[in-house]
């Protein structure tokens, strides 16, 4: 039988553990409202770039003249992954996610023969993929002292990406991050930077504009900064999915904990009980000896 | 009169939303204002200022590199960096103006007219505070 004194203190651990669960889930609720702010403030910028990178680059595609992070190196030989995740653990299955899509990807361009290679945004990251690919990583972002991501952030990202780009280190480029959905839900994705891609939208009409300069002038002009653009949403998306998934993963933290809670309580109750009776039978028969 | 709807966004939040009168706008190949029913029209920005009329109001924007659209009803200013001229200080400015030189630094040689027209037009800003 556990010893009732063992027994209480596992009670009290547990306790102060769905504390600090219960605390972590309310700062993350309250820091997921700011992200899904941050989020929400950058989408028109984002969908207007988007829009017009369409437009632009429909018209420029297949011109031989079209800018190279339009049409790519001409080869897709060497791949590089960007894999952005989160600087904190404890947010249920939100780091693995990325890094499970990432290394699939690494795995598949591997054994078709290309050369792959890694830069880590997010500390979680680096250390997830470091155990497969420790010889494939070049570089990494640490983010963990900047408080709230800015475009700034995303933009010297996004430079580093094309100015290696513009040195021939790799011809693909692909961001990995959480699409945030719900708080219960974000989906892994992966998105293509270079080549820039633009989803073309559907219905919706686009005036014959005068352009000014020439059209390929504003497209080399704006690329760079729709890529930034794409690195910003990533980051952004990402931000919301970390405190949705923490704060669903202390959620449920603090729910086991409760449960654990009870079902502890009855077995000290019990033990009590039959302490007693113990006593009490010991009492009764030493009473009826005499 | 006639007025266009003006909108000013940046990557990190939407500036200014309104219905402006006119628009004064430091484009690319020069500054050019922009008012009710100007042909459809797309340029990239010059590191300057925009002016927004609304009536008797006007109101000044320091504005980096970016892009206009311009549609005969609506006038939508996608800036880089955008804040009202009364924030700007001469610290911002010279950040922007290291990241310019920076950048100039960095760019491959078919633009590399442009990066050093960027350093300029953003010395330029020094002029204005």
């Amino acid at each position: 039988m556990p010893n009732l004194k063992d027994l209480k203190n596992r009670i009290e651990s547990v306790k102060s553990t769905r504390k600090i669960t219960k605390a972590m889930q309310m700062v993350a609720a309250a820091k997921l409202r700011r992200a899904q702010e941050a989020a929400e403030a950058g989408r028109p910028y984002a969908e207007r770039m988007n829009a017009v990178m369409a437009n632009l680059s429909g018209a420029a595609a297949g011109s031989d003249s079209a800018p190279k992070l339009l049409a790519g190196s001409g080869d897709d030989k060497v791949h590089l992954l960007v894999v952005a995740t989160a600087e904190r653990g404890l947010c249920g299955g939100f780091n693995s996610s990325i890094v499970k899509l990432a290394r699939a990807k690494a795995q598949e361009l591997i054994s078709t023969g290309k050369t792959v290679k890694i830069l880590t945004v997010g500390k979680k990251g680096r250390e997830q993929m470091k155990r497969d690919f420790s010889d494939l990583m070049i570089d990494h972002v640490d983010l963990s002292e900047v408080k709230k991501v800015g475009y700034v952030n995303a933009h010297a990202i996004a430079t580093d990406i094309v100015n290696r780009f513009n040195a021939g280190e790799f011809d693909v480029a692909t961001i990995f991050f959480n699409q945030f959905v719900s708080v219960i839900n974000q989906v892994p994705t992966a998105q293509q930077l270079i080549p820039a891609s633009f989803e073309q939208q559907e219905n919706v009409e686009t005036p014959f504009y005068e352009y000014e300069p020439s059209e390929e002038e504003i497209l080399t002009d704006l690329l760079p900064r729709a890529l930034s653009t794409q690195v910003f949403t990533a980051l952004l998306e990402n931000g919301a999915s970390e405190q949705g998934a923490r704060m669903s993963a202390m959620d449920n933290a603090t729910r086991n904990a409760g449960e654990m809670i009870d079902k502890l309580t009855i077995v000290y109750n019990r033990s009590r009980q039959a302490a007693i009776t113990n006593e009490l039978i010991e009492i009764i028969s030493g009473a009826e000896a005499l | 009169m006639a007025t266009i709807q003006f909108d000013l966004v940046s990557p990190e939040r939407k500036l200014a939303s309104l219905d402006a009168t006119e628009i004064q706008i430091p484009g690319a190949d020069g500054d050019f204002t922009a008012m009710a029913d100007h042909a459809p029209f797309l340029t990239t920005l010059r590191p300057g200022v925009l002016r927004v009329k609304a009536g008797n109001d006007v109101t000044e924007y320091v504005v980096t590199g970016g892009f206009v659209e311009i549609s005969g009803t609506a006038a939508s200013v996608l800036a880089e960096n955008a804040m009202p001229k009364g924030e700007v200080t001469r610290e911002i400015i010279d950040g922007f103006i290291a990241e310019a030189t920076a950048a100039a630094e960095t760019a491959p040689s078919e633009e590399i007219d442009m990066a050093n027209k960027r350093v300029a037009d953003t010395k330029a800003l020094l002029d204005i505070i």
